[in-house]
């Protein structure tokens, strides 16, 4: 059976859940072979073995966290060359998305990003993109060179399928341009102790309707009730009432949750691009005319002030 | 010494509009209307900041596109950018982001640069990958979806702001960078601005000028294929209620419903 290369999103060999389920995807096309490269990548390997990895190639070097991307790119090619594989996959997180553009212009390969599903058809893998702010589904498939697709987080059920998951050391020698550019310091973002915003299964954001920055702890309380993931409006990020990187839309994440519920949200199109793909979607904003109400499962019109404290009180109550 | 300044900017669907596709598969460009992709003005804007501060410093605007895309470029001159590079031919209908990349890399360098500088994404395609894409090809540091960004020295250093950690980065010029929209916003034309673009340099480019055969990119050349789009099915109608009073409760009960709770 052909191998499939899937590039492994950790942080210091915790493997974050996009990859397991790119695991699951990966297995659709061949068997997995995964990609874990610089500080704890050798720890990744039983948790990348337990979702169906036959072989963890690792590698670790100062370069792969003191330049920015391509130290990565030498390391991918390198697998790519020991493999021969039928598809590379990446995350389609920043960096991922990057390391498979170069990767895809270094050998000569069609890319396909942000797939939402992906299946083996007779010319190669299938690619499902949604498009135009979800409007449209499009199946895609890279008709030149080895597929280098990019999967979208909560694109599959995550499935354990256990297999050797043998580790390998994985030589790479770096090019020129490794060392281009510097990572001169790097400041961790500070743990929030809630659910990741593009893997939570139910997202509570805030938008300009909140009022201020304030005012957020209402939207976070509804969120901590229901164990859900805090995102925001641009409007609202804009306003410096939430962090950038809670922003929902277009350039902000893509979040495809079971529940998405909007509070004081209009629902732009470049928001929309960001939560229509969720599978239940819920607003309260006071206007009855908002264009959020057009995509709601289930729509309260009045004043979120009133509405959300009162469902938080709610599933406290019947949660015990 | 002057810093040779290329912004990469594409004309896009406007994303209010109805967008969708063609008979062949490509983005219907005739029922909606175009404009320069709002993510592209904040690099306009950073060029322009970057070329302020630097003694002397020119600023080409380079879009791959059919002839409307002048449009685009016009926006970028009206902002304040010297000339413009228009590259366009029949041919390149239906390319995909490696021939893009292609005709980018070999415009950018017949042009000659010191800094290229794109947007995050563009607002249809939103891949996200073109800026890597050229710094591979030109083989030159990427130094990409900064939040700010300045130019000393023969120096570039930015602000990445990513899902783990924010990120100083630093590289020698020749680079290509990439902005977000967290950069700062984007000035307006002014009415001076907008007179003047009118008379500024608008270069044509085609294929043959860029030694680029017409198998590479196309429809025809991609490395890609669509071999479908449907429209996403309306979604059903959901239930409205309006608050008196218990609001919270009824929609507690939705999702209890839902086994939500
Ligand atoms: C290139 C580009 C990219 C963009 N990217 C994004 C993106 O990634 N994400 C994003 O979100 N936006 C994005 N935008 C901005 C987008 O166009 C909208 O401006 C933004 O989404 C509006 O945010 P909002 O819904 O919070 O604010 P508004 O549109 O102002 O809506 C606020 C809503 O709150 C309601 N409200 C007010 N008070 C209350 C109350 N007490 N109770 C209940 N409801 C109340 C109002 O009725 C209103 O509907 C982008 C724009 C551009 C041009
Ligand atoms: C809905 C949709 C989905 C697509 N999916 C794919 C796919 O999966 N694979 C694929 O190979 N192609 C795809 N394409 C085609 C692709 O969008 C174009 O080839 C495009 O020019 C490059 O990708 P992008 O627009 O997403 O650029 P991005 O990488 O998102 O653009 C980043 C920056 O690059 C610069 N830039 C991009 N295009 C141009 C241009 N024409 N002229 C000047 N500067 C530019 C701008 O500075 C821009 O901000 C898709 C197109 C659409 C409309």
């Amino acid at each position: 059976m052909a191998e499939v290369l899937v590039y492994v999103d950790h942080v210091d060999g915790a493997v974050r859940k996009p990859t397991l389920e790119l695991l699951t995807l990966a297995r659709r096309i061949g068997e997995p072979v995964a990609v874990a490269l610089g500080s704890g990548a050798e720890n990744t390997a039983s948790a990348l073995a337990e979702h169906g990895a036959v072989k963890v190639l690792t590698a670790d070097a100062p370069e792969f966290a003191d330049y920015l991307v391509v130290p990565k790119v030498d390391a991918v090619q390198a697998a790519y060359e020991s493999v021969s594989p039928a598809a590379v996959l990446f995350p389609s997180s920043a960096e991922g998305k990057e390391i498979a553009a170069r990767l895809a212009v270094r050998i000569g390969s069609g890319i396909i990003t942000d797939a939402v599903d992906l299946e083996a058809g007779d010319e190669g893998p299938v690619a499902t993109q949604s498009v135009f702010a979800a409007a449209f589904t499009t199946k895609s498939r890279v008709s030149k060179g080895t597929p280098v697709i990019t999967v979208k987080p909560n694109s599959a059920a995550v499935e354990a399928a256990p297999a050797a998951g043998a580790v390998e050391a994985l030589e790479v020698s770096f090019s020129e341009q490794a060392t281009g550019t510097k990572v001169v310091s790097r400041t961790p973002r500070e743990s929030t102790g809630r659910p990741e915003l593009t893997e939570a299964a139910i997202v509570v954001s805030g938008g300009r309707g909140v009022g201020g920055a304030e005012n957020f702890p209402v939207v976070e309380a509804l969120a901590d009730s229901l164990g859900a993931a805090v995102g925001a409006s641009r409007a609202a990020v804009d306003a410096g009432w939430y962090p950038h990187t809670s922003q929902v839309g277009q350039t902000g994440k893509t979040v495809s949750p079971q529940l998405y519920i909007a509070a004081g949200i209009s629902g732009a199109i470049q928001h929309r691009a960001g939560m229509q793909t969720s599978k239940t979607i819920v607003a309260v904003n006071k206007d009855a005319e908002a264009p959020i109400f057009d995509l709601v499962d289930y729509g309260v019109v009045g004043d979120l002030f009133e509405v959300v404290p009162q469902l938080t009180e709610e599933v406290k109550t019947r949660k015990g | 010494m002057s810093l040779r300044i290329v912004v990469c900017v594409k004309y896009v669907p406007d994303a209010t509009g109805d967008r969708r596709f063609a008979d062949d598969l490509t983005v219907d460009r005739d029922e909606v209307d175009g404009l320069l992709s709002e993510l592209d003005e904040y690099a306009v804007e950073q060029a322009l900041q970057i070329a302020d501060e630097a003694d002397d410093a020119e600023i080409t605007v380079l879009t791959v596109g059919p002839e409307d895309a002048k449009d685009a470029l016009r926006k970028a001159l009206s902002m304040g950018a010297d000339k413009a590079v228009h590259v366009e031919d029949d041919d390149l209908h239906g390319t995909d982001a490696l021939g893009t990349s292609l005709v980018l890399a070999k415009a950018i360098e017949k042009t000659g640069y010191d800094l290229v500088v794109c947007g995050m994404a563009s607002t249809d395609g939103t891949m996200g990958v073109l800026p890597a894409m050229l710094a591979e090809r030109l083989g030159v540091p990427q130094v990409s979806l900064l939040s700010e960004v300045s130019v000393e020295d023969g120096t570039v250093k930015g602000r990445r702001d990513g899902d783990t950690a924010t990120e100083q980065l630093e590289a020698r010029l020749p680079a290509v960078v990439s902005v977000t929209d967290q950069s700062g916003e984007a000035r307006y034309p002014s009415f001076k601005g907008i007179m003047a673009a009118k008379k500024k340099p608008v270069e044509s480019w085609d294929l043959e000028d860029l030694e680029i055969e017409a198998d590479e990119v196309g429809l025809e050349g991609a490395w890609t294929a669509v071999d479908g789009a449907t429209e996403r099915p309306a979604r059903t109608a959901g239930t409205i209620v309006k608050d008196e009073g218990e609001g919270g409760k009824q929609l507690a009960e939705f999702l209890a419903g839902q086994k939500f709770i």
